[in-house]
């Protein structure tokens, strides 16, 4: 029996018509099937170091994320980082780092599909958010490149602040919590849907 | 709805929080060596003080770290909170301080 | 004639535009800018309802949310209970009618949209009257953050009911202009129609805005109608105001019967009269005004009764120049009337001694027993009160660190006070943040007489009510909460019976327990019963202000989280497909897990039945994703697992997967599941779906707390995979066919162990474990691939009838083998001894977390209950899961003797009959015995056997 490679399917693949029909002020995009590595290591140690230069990127300070590079990293607790690449990149990205680590302790564990990531933008995504969202996302309290894991309504994410005052977020959600939030993301649009 | 201020996080809604109990009750040195009522006091029995209390607390929304907290159970003031790992002072005590004890005892 | 009692030149209305609404079935008009009260009151409608007890007629006593009286029930375009009159703002169609204290909840769900939105500020004000306005004006022009939140549709709060001048035009110009301001502050949210109604911890302040409710049937669909804003202030400032409390007198509680100041807001705010011929009994300066504006207006005052002996000059020349008659030392002890008052009784009243009484007549008669700053939100705070003997009201004591009053509410009655009260008061929450407030230049005041509320003029006379003429019914007529229809009568009957306490009183009359809060009542009660006493009313103190300050509809707390939204719904990756094709499913926490998938016209008992017949004949397939999954790293990840599991897992070959238990330090089991060893520094465990994130943070716990030196790593990998169960006899042939590459002879990839392997074209992880008792296969692939895979094991499945089953059959299937589930079959008082899984307890190991606690004396009792299998004697009973076993075919009598309950029960395929899962007291000894099922008034003869029913010898997991 011959067999192909089965199609993939996004957690939010079933969501697109949707998000695509929001009101103006505010964009929804699912980012499917990016790499994403939990990277764990002691902040400044050897294999810290060593994970900085394979990446060639600074491992991000509390609630910061790094997002100039191919390799994104958002800071998720105080020795935890998440990696988030490129589709595609999560086969070759594991063995090189665990290569780059060798004996130090750092550990790498692949969970790319364990969340989706959402990007959010338009005038009107920090409205949208703070329905749901507890964080001040004033530019002067919580200003581009903050990082925060919390909740969204009753969701966990990690939230990203890619533009001034929110105007640009990513969202990574849970998989089994995507289409929760992407009906709580529909729905608290209802506001601006203007009649 | 409290805040609680995670020692990496910073101020977070206390639903992010979730309560470890007691704080400093070290699984002991050598278990076999309790007997069965010294076992079970490291089992079941807790302090229970009315006043500052160290508890354990996970920040379980947020970056998933175990850290101890000085609170006080009468206003539930959060007095302190501490890096468990190195059990030193994270940052000082949340806002409405000393006031709240001041509160409206008449009215109680 | 259309509105017969509004008159020109007054009020904020827009006469312009006419509203029709319906009360009692009758059509009125009204304008916009009116409330429903203020309406009927145009319209000379002073009865809204009968009270709930008495039955007697009651009208509109104030005019906004401290009203106890005037209740209505809307009835379009939406039905909503309990308004009260005085809040509800006239919209065209209106249609409502009076409540005598119980509404009616629609029968139909309500269309509107309910919301909450998160706020964050410098400074948050409560109030837009002078004093807030000012505190507003003073934080916004010095760039602070700043909400202000004010209950009415304009702003001014108590403005609006005067006739007050600043710097010469009406005061209502001034605070048009200030909003006017504000709204070119980028930094600065105004929110009207918007009540603070609680405060919490850390500067929570939650608001609740009605945004729609004044459009009625023209609100638009997708905007929510009422909001709930979570506002987070690092300052807050209290410009609430202050309510006007009334006197008990004997019948105080006709239609007619107005508050004196709230006399004037419907003069000044609606341009109504409410009446024609008014007496005005008050205990202090403040009803002076009202007096003299409704007099100016054309109401005839028949005369002002002022308790006070001592009256100030400059209003005895008032009444003087105008006719009035003021009659000093004198107070009102009664009333006549046949539904609304028709008379008041006027007597001299000294050292507490009635003087002759004499009739006055009117149709309104106005009330001041002076003023009760509005503390219920400081006071949540948890701001001290202290009693103010002079004004006779409980104000704040001192300010908090993040909490301040500002004009009235912290008593403060003149109109330059208060402006200049609520500047100080913004200047301080800056300070106390490290900021500067600019000094703002306020407006000019008019000295007195013309002065709000309580002038400084003269002091207030301190009475709580009127001695009754009528001897030995004392108070009978005179109430005290007329929502309640509680009596002063009541209060002398709750101190009679010894209570002493105001908390007490209260519940004992179910004072102020209405939806106003005993605003009008609650320090009236503490004065009534601090005189019956004989104690400091200072002492005695108010009972506790709790939140909600106003009643808030459950609809919006619960906003947006109704319907699809009202709790997370978490699904697989398979998920579309469980729907797709039918799948009825089952709530496992938030999770959504196939339940079973009935065929054409199959009962759920026929279908978990074919289910099970192809799991244990051919071969089944179901989604196991929900599953927790934990990646393991580090070097002492072997170590870690030894310290948390039961048994030893740091022997683990890599490619070999092992069962385990891990228990609490007091030996009980918190949860199980397999753990595969996939490198010599990497395992992957799994647990129960419900205890997955609990898991994890118990492994957390004891790793960064007590173990912080082992170096290894916990990741939760629950999502990244899809998990699918393959089993039954033909298992292997399916698995053959989907993975060409994989050796899955039994030598080759035998039981417990695992294999990476190219599985329908994706990379994937096959496990051999089993939880049926079948040879059984599981695969494991990133969940995007989950549905590809899932397809193509029914597609070469299909020969083999490979079935879909959900968790109802996974249930049979693992009851059957007597694999337990964690807090189904145990509830945290389950060893796992007695599981009868003593073979997964280490005997080697030197210590684990609960291997101390099986040595305690308790756990060592013979007569724990243990788990066992039992056989109804009619193999049709299904026995309900939780029932009470007992060891007599009859019911003896209370206390019954219990020996255990059943924790799973399930109709069996394999074995052609009912069975259950039980705890049973000294269980294994009782294998072969026959116990007794309480069930439906008889009882159920059971056997108790062993709880493994099916392939006792495991012969089948091999193929």
């Amino acid at each position: 029996m011959t067999v192909e490679t089965p199609a993939r399917f996004s957690p939010l693949s079933a969501w697109q018509d949707r998000l695509a029909r929001l009101p103006a002020g505010v964009r929804v995009r699912e980012l499917p099937f990016l790499s994403q590595l939990t990277l764990r290591a002691e902040p400044g140690g050897a294999a810290a170091k060593a994970v900085e230069g394979c990446l060639d990127v600074t491992l991000p300070g509390p609630s910061r994320a790094e997002m100039s590079g191919d390799v994104k990293v958002l800071w998720t607790g105080p020795d935890e980082w998440l990696l988030v690449a490129p589709d595609g990149r999560r086969e070759e990205l594991v063995p090189r780092l665990r290569a780059a680590v060798g004996d130090g302790f750092a550990t790498v564990t692949d969970v790319s599909a364990q969340r989706t990531t959402l990007a959010l933008s338009g005038p009107l995504v920090r409205a949208v958010l703070a329905q749901g969202c507890a964080i001040d996302l004033d530019r002067r309290v919580t200003p581009v490149g903050s990082c925060l894991t919390t909740l969204l309504a009753q969701a966990p994410i990690t939230l990203v602040v890619r533009g001034e005052a929110a105007s640009s977020v990513w969202l990574l959600v849970r998989s089994s919590f995507a289409s929760y939030v992407a009906a709580w993301l529909l729905d608290a649009c209802t506001e601006y849907r203007g009649g | 709805m409290q805040l609680i201020a995670c020692p990496w996080c910073g101020k977070r809604e206390e639903t992010e929080f979730h309560y470890g109990g007691q704080a400093h009750v070290a699984y002991p040195e050598d278990p076999y060596a309790l007997d069965d009522e010294q076992w079970a006091q490291y089992v079941f029995f807790r302090d229970n003080p009315r006043g500052p209390f160290t508890e354990r607390w996970v920040h379980a929304a947020g970056c998933r770290r175990w850290f101890n907290a000085l609170r006080d159970t009468v206003t539930h003031e959060f007095l302190a909170v501490h890096d468990s790992r190195t059990d030193q002072p994270a940052t000082a005590s949340t806002a409405l301080a000393s006031q709240r004890r001041k509160g409206q005892e008449a009215g109680r | 004639m259309n509105n017969p009692f509004r008159v020109r030149g007054h009020g904020h209305v827009d006469p312009d535009t006419t509203l029709s609404f319906t009360f009692d079935g009758r059509t009125y008009t009204g304008h916009p800018g009116d409330t429903l009260a203020s309406a009927l009151l145009a319209n000379g409608v002073h009865h809204v309802a009968d009270s709930i007890k008495y039955g007697r007629p009651r009208g509109v006593l104030a005019a906004g949310a401290e009203e106890p009286n005037a209740l209505v029930q809307i009835e379009a375009p939406f039905p909503e209970p309990m308004l009260t009159a005085t809040t509800v703002e006239l919209y065209e169609g209106l249609v409502a009618r009076g409540l005598s204290g119980q509404g009616r909840l629609s029968d139909r769900p309500d269309p509107a949209r309910y919301d909450t939105l998160h706020a964050h500020c410098d400074l948050l004000v409560v109030g837009a009257g002078p004093a807030g306005l000012a505190a507003t004006l003073t934080a916004a022009r010095s760039g602070a953050r700043v909400i202000l939140v004010d209950e009415l549709p304009q702003p001014g709060g108590s403005l609006l009911g005067s006739q007050e001048l600043l710097d010469g035009a009406p005061a209502t110009t001034w605070a048009g202009d200030v909003i006017a301001e504000l709204g070119t502050c980028a930094d600065v949210q105004v929110l009207r129609r918007t009540t603070a109604f609680g405060h919490y911890d850390d500067g929570l302040v939650l608001a609740l805005e009605k945004r729609t409710d004044h459009l009625g049937a023209a609100a638009p669909a997708h905007v929510s109608r009422q909001r709930i804003w979570r506002i987070r202030a690092r300052q807050v400032v209290h410009a609430t105001g202050a309510h006007e409390r009334p006197v008990a007198f004997d019948d105080n509680d006709r239609p007619g019967i107005m508050l004196a100041g709230s006399a004037r807001t419907y003069l000044n705010r609606f341009g109504v009269l409410p009446g024609r011929r008014g007496v005005v009994f008050t205990t202090n300066d403040s009803a002076y005004p009202a007096a003299l504006e409704l007099a100016e207006a054309g109401v005839r005052i028949a005369a002002v009764v002022d308790a006070r002996e001592e009256v100030p000059e400059h209003w005895r020349t008032a009444c003087e120049e105008r006719g009035i008659d003021l009659r000093a030392g004198h107070v009102v002890t009664g009333t006549s009337g046949t539904g609304r008052v028709s008379r008041a009784h006027v007597a001299a009243f000294a050292q507490g001694r009635l003087g002759d009484r004499r009739g006055v007549d009117c149709d309104l008669l106005l009330v001041s027993g002076g003023w009760n700053p509005a503390v219920a939100l400081f006071s949540q705070a948890r701001g001290a009160l202290r009693y103010d003997a002079e004004a006779g009201a409980f104000v704040p004591a001192q300010p908090l660190d993040t909490v301040r009053t500002a004009g009235s509410a912290g008593g403060t009655f003149t109109l330059s006070g208060c402006l200049a009260d609520g500047a100080d008061a913004a200047r301080r929450a800056l300070a106390a943040i490290g900021g500067t407030g600019r000094a703002v230049s306020l407006p000019a005041t008019v000295p007195l007489p013309a002065t709000v509320p309580l002038s400084d003029g003269a002091p207030a006379q301190v009475l709580w009510r009127v001695p009754s003429p009528r001897d030995g019914q004392d108070g009978t007529h005179q109430f005290v909460d007329l929502q309640r229809d509680a009596l002063v009568s009541d209060v002398l009957r709750a101190t009679g019976a010894g209570l002493r306490s105001v908390e007490h009183v209260k519940r004992y009359t179910t004072i102020g327990t209405a939806h106003d809060q005993g605003r009008t009542s609650g320090v009236m009660t503490s004065g009534i019963v601090a005189e019956a006493l004989g104690v400091d009313i200072a002492d005695l103190g108010t009972t506790r202000f709790r939140p909600p300050v106003v009643p808030v509809a459950f609809a919006a707390l619960a906003g947006r989280n109704r319907g699809e939204l009202f709790d997370p719904v978490r699904v697989t990756a398979l998920h579309p497909w469980h729907v797709e094709h039918g799948a009825l499913f089952e709530n496992v926490g938030q999770w959504k897990r196939p339940w079973y998938y009935p065929g054409a016209g199959e009962t759920m008992e026929e279908a978990v039945l074919r289910e099970s017949r192809a799991a244990r004949t051919g071969v089944a397939l179901m989604d196991g994703s929900t599953l927790g999954k934990i990646d393991v790293q580090g070097p002492d990840a072997g170590v870690l697992l030894d310290r948390l599991y039961t048994n030893v897992m740091s022997t683990l070959e890599v490619g070999r997967i092992r069962y385990g238990v891990m228990c609490g330090v007091d030996g009980m089991v918190v949860d199980d599941g397999t753990v595969i060893r996939v490198a010599e520094q990497e395992f992957l465990l799994t647990t129960t779906t419900g205890n997955a994130a609990k898991v994890l943070e118990w492994m957390e716990e004891w790793l960064q707390t007590e173990w912080p030196g082992l170096r290894v790593h916990l990741t939760s990998v629950t999502e990244h995979w899809a998990t699918i169960p393959l089993v039954g006899p033909r298992s292997r042939d399916v698995l053959a066919l989907v993975a060409p590459g994989l050796d899955v002879g039994n030598d080759a990839f035998p039981f417990m162990s695992w294999r990476d392997a190219t599985v329908a074209g994706v990379a994937a992880r096959v496990c051999r474990i089993s939880f049926s008792g079948e040879l059984a296969y599981e695969i494991n692939v990133p969940a995007w691939y989950g549905i590809g895979v899932w397809e193509a094991l029914l597609a070469a499945g299909d020969a083999f009838g490979i079935t879909p089953y959900g968790t109802e059959t996974m249930h049979v299937l693992r009851a059957e083998k007597a694999y337990p589930v964690i807090g189904q079959d145990t509830d945290g008082t389950v060893t796992p001894q007695d599981l009868g899984m003593s073979w997964v307890v280490s005997g080697k190991k030197p210590d684990f977390v609960g291997k101390r606690s099986f040595t305690r004396a308790e756990n060592r009792r013979d007569d724990r209950k243990r788990l066992v299998g039992l056989l109804p004697a009619d193999e049709r009973v299904l026995l309900p899961e939780g029932a009470q076993i007992i060891a007599t075919s009859g019911i003896p009598e209370p206390p019954v003797p219990m020996l255990g309950h059943v924790t799973s029960s399930y109709r069996s395929a394999a074995l052609g009959r009912t069975f259950a899962l039980a705890l049973v007291r000294s269980g294994t000894e009782r294998i072969g015995d026959t116990l007794y099922v309480p069930l439906d008034g008889r009882t159920v003869p059971v056997t108790v056997t062993d709880p493994v029913l099916f392939d006792q010898e495991g012969t089948r997991r091999d193929g």
